[in-house]
């Protein structure tokens, strides 16, 4: 089989596994799990061996692996759709893979496969737990499998279909088509529990937020299919004169080059996928889903296909600026886009007692680094915090997951009525969850970025440096300090929930999950360390050099002109401030809550006072939205539509319709009906009836009268005919 | 030879015999009997109209049997209907089976 069969391939076995679990095998949990698993697992070797393949490709990015088909019959010709693995698609397939089969893994242990049918729980619900006589006679509470098991692999599956197909596609329409695919899908999976209220409005949120964005990205994609009559990557992105027209034209809107509105629009696509502000209110209530969906969302897949996406179309939306020049207008929103929700979500999580929700704000934060660090120029860097991410933010998930499950675990055995999510409740897990405990604690330095040792360091140096050596000090400034609050978040959510004294009986009995949750949790964080050594800057001090820096070779290709002779200028000071803020935050994060007694008030909350409440409520954002558009949606549809148009007009020229055959029936019942062909058919009944009782005499039941009669009537008829004849 | 007009009378004399016995007796027998003198007249004009006008042809005659087959078969229902009257109600006055009225 050549690379390019294989690369069409890829997507294939988690749709076949959406379709045979949602028809046939649903009823049957193994089978179910199996095919998805399996297919994951047949994605994943798929993907492993393209990736090795392309790595050992030299000029791969010139040369990339491509493969075409006809698809739609156009008025002349064809609109082709195919396949391609370049560097960029190479090394996000390499994550992509890697944390889909983990997810795949982790959801069997997750929905408690092999535990008992719960009495209580019913479909849409979470589980409750089942009761289990044990062997000496007495009732335990244990974990119950999840009702709908079968239908969360079918989901997943389908997930993993929309990011392998995003992935390796070669034109916009078909990425879109996947992105969409991945919408319908998030949507499914954060409404899974959709007998909760708030995971349904959470779906709604969700879809409808990041429909917003999806609609900019449609307008990009129609107005570049108008432009350049193709959306192929290699026929725009890798093409100097396409890209030199486009930066040249003038764009109807704000001044804007044609390039700098499609970039754009395509970027606000990624504004909402990816959960940027002002998009970003729908990625926290996204964990209503189940955990692994939310590693799935958050970490593998969904967010990253945003940030996949700018870097995919960052030739277009660069397109016209070179490293050193004055930022475009659309590098500059994206810059100050990115740099606000850095710090933006990153202070929110400060205030998050939700475990999960913490780590959503600093997911949102972790992209807008990405997209900062695109928007001053800093391809590879955005790229390489791409993959570290990936791999760091779906280990913190997964094991989010898996101290949550502990949780519910020890709540089970002491009937305790808590929120098994609410870090206030932890503590002390560190001993009970050895294993959760050090990969979470892999993740979380990898998340804020401690030195040397993490992933997480070498990606987020490389932005931090990629921002300041572009001379954008401002925009440095608010990554730094938005480093040390990820720093300070990230020390609090590992104090409360793994250091310390247990602040409840739950925190107290809870165990380590299974084998199944935490062998991905392994993996994961194997990751988490080692994809940093692959990017490891030439000129860092000492171990500058020790490994080639392969990923910025590998990545930079991608780019036609600039970026690729490196970034201008190289100051110390980057370094110097990720060295100093990573530990700094961690360490007074720590400090502040090493001894939180169960009870009391976040900490914070007595130093900055109103601040914390202020980012306990997100800002207020989303009663802002709820004002500026819930309501206004809501006073249209129910107001406007309902009231005045519904059931003024169009109820009114209903019931106006109605009237008019009311009274018109009216009309003819009485003076049609009624006089002419009620009247004729009385009469008729009544004169038959009056005349049958006029001449009921005649009939007197004797035989010779009736003879009488006849014969007088012959006499008579007689003489008539007679005279008559004569 | 007798004129033809006599035999007329004599049946509508026949005729008018038995329409007055159907009409004034009050014993269903007598009304059967008025009956069959009533179809006797008509036999007779029949007989008479046929000897005058079509002698030399047969039709005639085989009609007036066949028409007295039938009152023969006509007058046997009859009197069984009046045993059956007479069985069931005792009498076999017709002013007392007046049932046959509106």
């Amino acid at each position: 089989m050549t690379i390019e069969a294989l690369i069409w391939l890829i997507p294939l076995p988690p749709v076949l596994a959406f379709f045979l679990i949602a028809v046939f095998t649903f009823r049957n949990r193994k089978l179910s799990h199996t095919l998805a698993v399996g297919s994951a697992a047949l994605s994943w070797a798929a993907s492993m061996i393209v990736f090795y393949q392309a790595v050992l490709t030299p000029e791969l990015s010139e040369h990339p692996f491509v493969s075409q088909i006809d698809w739609l019959p156009l008025g002349q010709g064809w609109f082709r759709i195919g396949v391609q693995i370049d560097p960029l698609a190479a090394v996000t397939l390499f994550f992509v893979a890697w944390t889909v089969l983990m997810i795949f893994i982790y959801s069997i242990g997750y929905h408690n496969y092999g535990q008992p049918v719960g009495e209580q729980d019913r479909p849409g619900l979470q589980p409750h737990g089942a009761s289990v006589t044990g062997e000496d006679g007495k009732v335990r509470r244990v974990p119950s499998v999840e009702p709908m098991y079968a239908r969360f692999f079918a989901f997943i599956a389908l997930f993993a279909f929309g990011m392998y197909a995003l992935v390796v596609t070669d034109n916009l329409l078909t990425l879109y088509m996947a992105w969409e695919i991945m919408g319908l899908c998030s949507y499914l999976l954060i409404g899974f529990w959709y007998g909760k209220p708030s995971a349904r409005d959470a779906a709604v949120k969700a879809f409808l937020t990041t429909r917003v964005g999806d609609m900019f990205m449609l307008l990009g994609l129609a107005a570049l299919y108008w432009l350049t009559g193709t959306l192929n990557y290699r026929l725009i992105l890798s093409n100097s004169v396409v890209l030199k027209q486009l930066a040249e034209a003038a764009s109807p809107v704000l001044g804007l080059s044609w390039a700098g509105l499609v970039g754009l629009l395509i970027f606000f696509g990624t504004v909402g996928k990816s959960a940027q502000f002002p998009l970003h209110v729908w990625l926290p209530d996204a964990m209503e889903g189940p955990t692994p969906v939310s590693a799935m969302i958050h970490a593998a897949t969904m967010v990253s296909a945003g940030v996949y996406l700018v870097l995919r179309f960052f030739p277009l939306i660069s397109a016209g600026w070179m490293p050193g020049d004055a930022l475009t207008p659309t590098l500059m929103v994206m810059a100050t886009i990115g740099a606000f929700s850095a710090l933006f979500a990153a202070s929110i999580a400060l205030a998050q007692r939700d475990i999960k929700r913490v780590l959503a704000y600093s997911t949102i934060s972790q992209l807008a680094y990405m997209i900062t660090a695109l928007g001053v120029g800093a391809y590879v860097a955005a790229a390489f915090h791409l993959v570290t991410h990936a791999f760091f933010k779906a280990l913190l998930f997964l094991d989010s997951g898996s101290v949550i499950h502990g949780m519910e675990h020890g709540a089970l055995h002491t009937g305790e009525h808590i929120d098994p999510q609410d870090m206030f409740n932890m503590g002390g897990l560190g001993k009970k969850m050895p294993i959760t405990f050090w990969t979470f604690l892999i993740g979380g330095l990898a998340l804020s970025g401690f030195p040397l040792v993490t992933a997480g360091f070498w990606s987020k140096d490389e932005i931090l440096s990629g921002a300041l050596n572009s001379g954008y000090v401002v925009v440095f400034g608010v990554l730094a300090f938005s480093a040390f609050l990820t720093a300070f978040y990230t020390a609090r959510q590992i104090t409360l929930t793994f250091l310390g004294n247990p602040r409840t009986g739950s925190a107290e009995h809870a165990c380590e999950s299974k084998l199944v949750m935490t062998l991905p949790l392994v993996v994961l964080a194997f990751f988490a360390v080692t994809v940093g050594w692959v990017g490891i800057p030439e000129n860092f001090p000492i171990l500058g050099g020790l490994f080639p820096n392969w990923f910025e070779h590998f990545v930079s290709g991608m780019l036609l002109e600039h970026g690729k002779g490196g970034l201008v200028g190289h100051s110390p000071l980057p370094l110097i401030i990720s060295l100093i803020v990573a530990p700094l935050g961690l360490l007074l994060g720590w400090w502040v809550y090493r001894a939180v007694p169960a009870g009391t008030v976040d900490p914070l909350q007595s130093v900055i006072g109103p601040v914390y409440t202020l980012l306990k409520n997100k800002y207020y954002i989303d009663e802002l939205y709820h004002q500026m558009f819930v309501r206004p949606a809501i006073w249209l549809a129910d107001v406007f539509t309902v009231q005045w148009v519904d059931r003024g007009v169009i109820d009114g020229v209903v019931d106006g319709t109605g009237r008019l055959g009311l009274w018109l029936g009216r009309a003819f019942s009485r003076y049609f009906d009624i006089p002419v062909i009620t009247g004729t058919g009385d009469t008729v009944a009544f004169g038959t009836r009056r005349l049958g009782t006029n001449l009921k005499w005649i009939q007197s039941g004797r035989v010779q009268q009736y003879m009488i009669l006849t014969v007088a009537a012959i006499v008579i008829l007689g003489g008539v005919l007679y005279f008559l004849l004569a | 030879m007798i004129p033809l007009s006599w035999y007329l009378m004599f049946a509508a004399l026949l005729f008018c015999v038995g329409l007055y016995g159907v009409l004034a007796r009050r014993n269903a027998i007598g009304i059967l009997m008025g009956v069959e003198l009533m179809l006797n007249a008509v036999n007779i004009n029949l007989l008479a109209f046929w000897s005058y006008l079509y002698a030399m042809r047969l039709n005639g005659l085989v009609f007036v049997a066949i028409v007295f087959v039938a009152a023969a078969a006509e007058a046997a229902v009859g009197l069984a209907l009046i045993i059956s009257a007479y069985r069931r109600r005792n009498t076999v006055i017709v002013e007392e089976l007046s049932l046959l009225k509106g």
